[in-house]
Order: structure tokens, then C-alpha cells, then sequence
């Protein structure tokens, strides 16, 4: 009669089966991307991103992610209010679509956003090859990160402390900004920090409205392509990896505000 | 008042930024007809990217399902070292640029490679052919199934399939028996959420597939070669065609997707 534990020692196949595919797939290549990037020293490394062009796409893309993070910040929390809040009719079809840029192809919305903002605009506002029209793709891209990470916290919300600071004699934006925004706070945060790692790492919807403008709308990804294009792989690394290591950086960030929100919770 | 204010603002955010483009471009494709719309989709590129775009996504499919039942499974019911870092591993491609990813591969398996080079002697080519796009769509799709079926797993518990064991079922037999049939939801919304991201994958792709035409183009690398060729009908028509998908993969998943309180 074979005794059962919470969890059992793991078959040592399968664990090998699991190492030996993630390997193939992610450790070694990344490790080689890493090791790629810095193999000629600090010297080297250094160099490599602050050659004027690779600098200008890092700048760039750091700066419109920042923007990017901070609209995300105050629309997202507020279509998640107005989602969970405002029982107006269609909320549910927004809800719905807010998923959308999650499932529709990273070309297909640098191309529906071309359509629509681009050289023959039918609106009449013309965003392609222009910085904002980076911010707009990116916006696109990471619409749903922090309206997700908001929405189901706000759903929780328990509304008898809010009727309790009403009766206290608390306006509504005191109870907003002393009930509610503490509450929110970390889910706010951790959406915000996935929207800017998303912004930072963010290819297709770009490629098609920046332009890939150098010095001016190219972000970094689209120029890491640019460098695998003429072979010069080395350059492509070394951006990578400052890629790769800020990208690592927010997700710990993420981690330790997940921990500080159960902590508050 | 400050309630329709803030309605206000936040359709008005979506109509500019999702609704206005999506509807564009519809309009725009259709504006010509569905018989043309059709002929764009039937050409013989548009027809071979289907085809590329369906193999690399089954595969890539296929793969990331065996594995990410596996990694649950020792995920959730086992110990053994390395654990938390295996479950760092597996998120790791969400955070890491599809171009990142694509070079992280030619670098290891590309044809002036150690790796690609060694296996290129023996007649298999990874790097601008289709195992190479596959290994690039595993790469960024990695998590999906992952994450999808260990809260379920969790929830779960193993109660039942320790009761199987008590049974005398062996270990496959309860797997097929017990744990598969608990975590199907779970399942199918990982296979889905992992399909629609394989089919619409565009970077990573587009630096391992090398971008030959009528060889390796996907359908998302014929919409940008169509587009920059000054083909923009063909390249809306099979944009839509992506958007068709994504949509159905946006609805399946709403029905699959476990309890998430609303």
C-alpha cells in the first residue's frame, strides 16, 4: 500500500523532459543573446548602445513607453471604473472589445491604425511617421494590461466602506482618493509596469506607422530588426540585452509590488 | 453628471483608438465587394501563406500543449529542485521582444551557428525554414497553456486522482481518466488563447523566417509584404481575414475562460 503526500517527489523524465525543452527553447538562446551582447567586454557593450542611432531608438522607445505607462495609468483605471461602475447599455460589447488588442495581430493594428490615421487620413489627423503615431500604436497594444489588472479588484471592492465614509460626511472625491485609490493602488501599479515592459518590447504595431525613421520613430525593437538585417549581429545583442535586462528589472519591480499589495490585503 | 462625463471620456478613448480603425478597415475591404475580397484571399501567395501560417501554428500548437500539461503537472503536484526557477523560465518569453526572441534563435541555431551549423551538416535546416518558425511561435506563446491550467490544477486538488491510484489505475490511466477531464475548460482555453497568438505571431517569425515569398511567408508577413508593396487591398483583405480569427479565438475563450467572477 504505497503511502500519499501533499505532493509527490517529481519522475525524473518528466523533469528532464521539461529542462531539456525549455533549454532548446529559451535558456540557451537567451543566454546566447546575453552573452552575445557583452562577450567583448563592458567597452564594447557600452559602445554598442551609444552608437547615435542605437541611442536615439532606446531613448525614443524608453520615453514613449513612459508616456504610454502613464495614459494606460489614468484611462485604464478609468474604463475599468466605468466598466464596473456605470451599468450603461453596450458595456458589455466594451467589455468584450477590450481584449481585442490582445487578440488581433501586432501587424494587423499597426495596419487598422494606419488606415486611420495615416497620409489620407478620413478623420483628418495624420500620425504616420510621427512619434505619436508610435504612442498611438503602443497605446493600442497595451489597452488592456491595466484596465484587466483593475477591473477585478474594483469588482471586489466592498461597498460598505465607501456608504460608511459617505455617512461620515466624506465627499466623493474624498472617498475616491482615501477609500478607493489605496485599494486600487497596487493593481494599478502592476498594470501600469506590464503595460511599460509591453511598450518597450513592442515590434509589429509599430513597424508599419512608424516608418522606421531613424533618430526620429525608430523604436528599439525595430531597430534590433534592422541590425539582424545587415548581419550585424553583435550590435543587435548588445541592444537586446539592455532590452532584456529592463524588461527583467520591471518584472521584478511587479514582483515586489504583488508582495507589498497581499501584505496591505 | 461626472458619471456621463467620465462615460464620455472613456467611449470616446476607444472610439479613436480601437473602434474608428477596426470599423475603417472593414469598411474599407468590403467597401469593393466580398467577390474581390475573396479573390485577394485566393491568390496563390495568399493561399501558400494559409497554409505556412496553419502548419507552423499546429505544430507550434501541439508542442506548447504537451509541454504545458507537463510543466503544470510537475508545476502543481510535484517538488524537485529548481522548481521556482523553472516557473520564472516559463514566463520569461511574455516579457522578452518577439525580434529579442527571433535573434536569440539564429544566434543558437542559425546556419554560422555551433548548433545550427552541426545540424546543417546533417541535412536539417532550422534558421529561414519552417522548424525554426516553430520554434519561434513555442518561444512566444510558451506561458499561455502554462498559466491557463495551473489555477485550475490548483483548484482542483488531487484527491480524486490519488482515490484512482487507491483504485489501482496506473499513472496514465488516471491522467486521461481524472486529470484531463477536470482541467478541460482550462485546457481549451489555453489551446485557444495559444493558437490565436501562434496564428497572428509577427516579429519573431519575421526574423527566423527569413521573409521568402511563396516559401516562408505567414500570413502576417504577407499582410506587411503586401502592404509595403503598395498591394493594400490584399493586404486588408488578409489583415481581416487575422481579425476574423482573432475575434472567434476573443469569443471561444469569453465561453472557455474558468469562472473569473462576472
Amino acid at each position: 500500500m504505497p503511502t500519499f503526500e501533499k505532493t509527490r517527489e517529481a519522475p525524473a523524465a518528466g523533469v528532464g523532459t521539461a529542462t531539456i525543452f525549455l533549454s532548446a527553447v529559451v535558456l540557451i538562446p537567451l543566454g546566447t543573446v546575453l552573452w552575445k551582447g557583452t562577450a567583448q567586454g563592458p567597452a564594447a557593450f557600452w559602445d554598442a548602445i551609444t552608437a547615435p542611432d542605437a541611442c536615439a531608438a532606446l531613448r525614443l522607445t524608453v520615453a514613449a513607453s513612459v508616456v504610454v505607462a502613464l495614459v494606460n495609468l489614468v484611462m485604464g483605471t478609468l474604463i475599468a471604473w466605468v466598466l464596473v461602475r456605470d451599468p450603461f447599455p453596450g458595456r458589455g460589447l466594451i467589455d468584450l472589445l477590450i481584449d481585442l488588442p490582445f487578440a488581433l495581430p501586432t501587424i494587423v493594428a499597426g495596419l487598422v491604425l494606419l488606415a486611420l490615421y495615416g497620409t489620407d487620413s478620413p478623420v483628418g489627423i495624420t500620425l504616420a511617421y510621427t512619434r505619436a503615431g508610435v504612442v498611438v500604436a503602443l497605446l493600442f497594444v497595451t489597452l488592456p494590461f491595466v484596465v484587466r489588472t483593475v477591473q477585478p479588484v474594483l469588482l471586489e471592492l466592498d461597498g460598505e466602506m465607501e456608504q460608511a465614509a459617505a455617512s461620515l460626511g466624506a465627499g466623493s472625491w474624498t472617498i475616491f482618493r482615501r477609500i478607493i485609490l489605496p485599494n486600487l493602488l497596487p493593481a494599478m501599479l502592476a498594470g501600469t509596469a506590464l503595460a511599460f515592459t509591453r511598450s518597450m518590447a513592442e515590434f509589429g504595431s509599430t513597424v508599419l506607422i512608424s516608418g522606421n525613421v531613424p533618430f526620429k520613430t525608430q523604436v528599439a525593437a525595430v531597430h534590433v530588426f534592422g541590425q539582424i538585417e545587415s548581419d550585424n549581429t553583435a550590435a543587435a545583442a548588445a541592444v537586446s540585452t539592455t532590452l532584456l535586462m529592463v524588461s527583467l528589472l520591471v518584472l521584478v519591480t511587479i514582483d515586489l509590488v504583488h508582495r507589498w499589495g497581499a501584505r496591505r490585503g | 453628471m461626472a458619471r456621463y462625463a467620465l462615460r464620455c471620456a472613456v467611449l470616446v478613448y476607444l472610439l479613436f483608438l480601437l473602434i474608428l480603425p477596426v470599423a475603417l478597415i472593414s469598411w474599407r475591404t468590403f467597401g469593393e465587394g466580398i467577390g474581390s475580397f475573396v479573390g485577394a484571399l485566393t491568390t496563390h501567395s495568399a493561399l501558400h501563406a494559409f497554409r505556412v501560417t496553419l502548419v507552423v501554428a499546429g505544430w507550434a500548437g501541439a508542442l506548447n500543449t504537451v509541454f504545458g500539461v507537463l510543466a503544470a503537472l510537475l508545476l502543481v503536484r510535484h517538488r524537485f529542485p529548481g522548481k521556482r526557477l523553472l516557473g520564472i523560465l516559463i514566463d520569461l518569453p511574455l516579457a522578452v521582444s518577439p525580434v529579442v526572441a527571433g535573434l536569440a534563435l539564429i544566434l543558437v541555431y542559425g546556419r554560422f551557428a555551433p548548433v545550427g551549423g552541426w545540424l546543417e551538416d546533417r541535412g536539417i535546416q532550422i534558421v529561414f525554414s519552417t522548424p525554426g518558425m516553430v520554434l519561434a511561435t513555442v518561444f512566444v506563446c510558451l506561458p499561455l497553456v502554462v498559466r491557463a491550467i495551473v489555477p485550475a490544477l490548483e483548484e482542483m486538488g488531487d484527491e480524486q486522482e490519488q482515490a484512482a491510484r487507491t483504485l489501482g489505475a496506473g499513472g496514465w490511466q488516471t491522467f486521461r481518466r481524472i486529470t484531463v477531464p477536470g482541467i478541460r475548460a482550462a485546457l481549451g482555453y489555453g489551446i485557444v488563447l495559444s493558437l490565436a497568438r501562434a496564428l497572428g505571431e509577427y516579429g519573431a517569425v519575421a526574423v527566423v523566417s527569413g521573409r521568402t515569398v511563396d516559401q516562408t511567408q505567414t500570413l502576417t508577413l504577407f499582410v506587411e509584404e503586401r502592404f509595403q508593396n503598395f498591394d493594400a487591398h490584399a493586404s486588408y483583405a488578409a489583415a481581416l481575414a487575422l481579425a476574423a480569427i482573432a475575434v472567434t479565438s476573443l469569443l471561444v475563450t469569453r465561453l472557455l475562460r474558468p469562472e473569473d467572477g462576472s
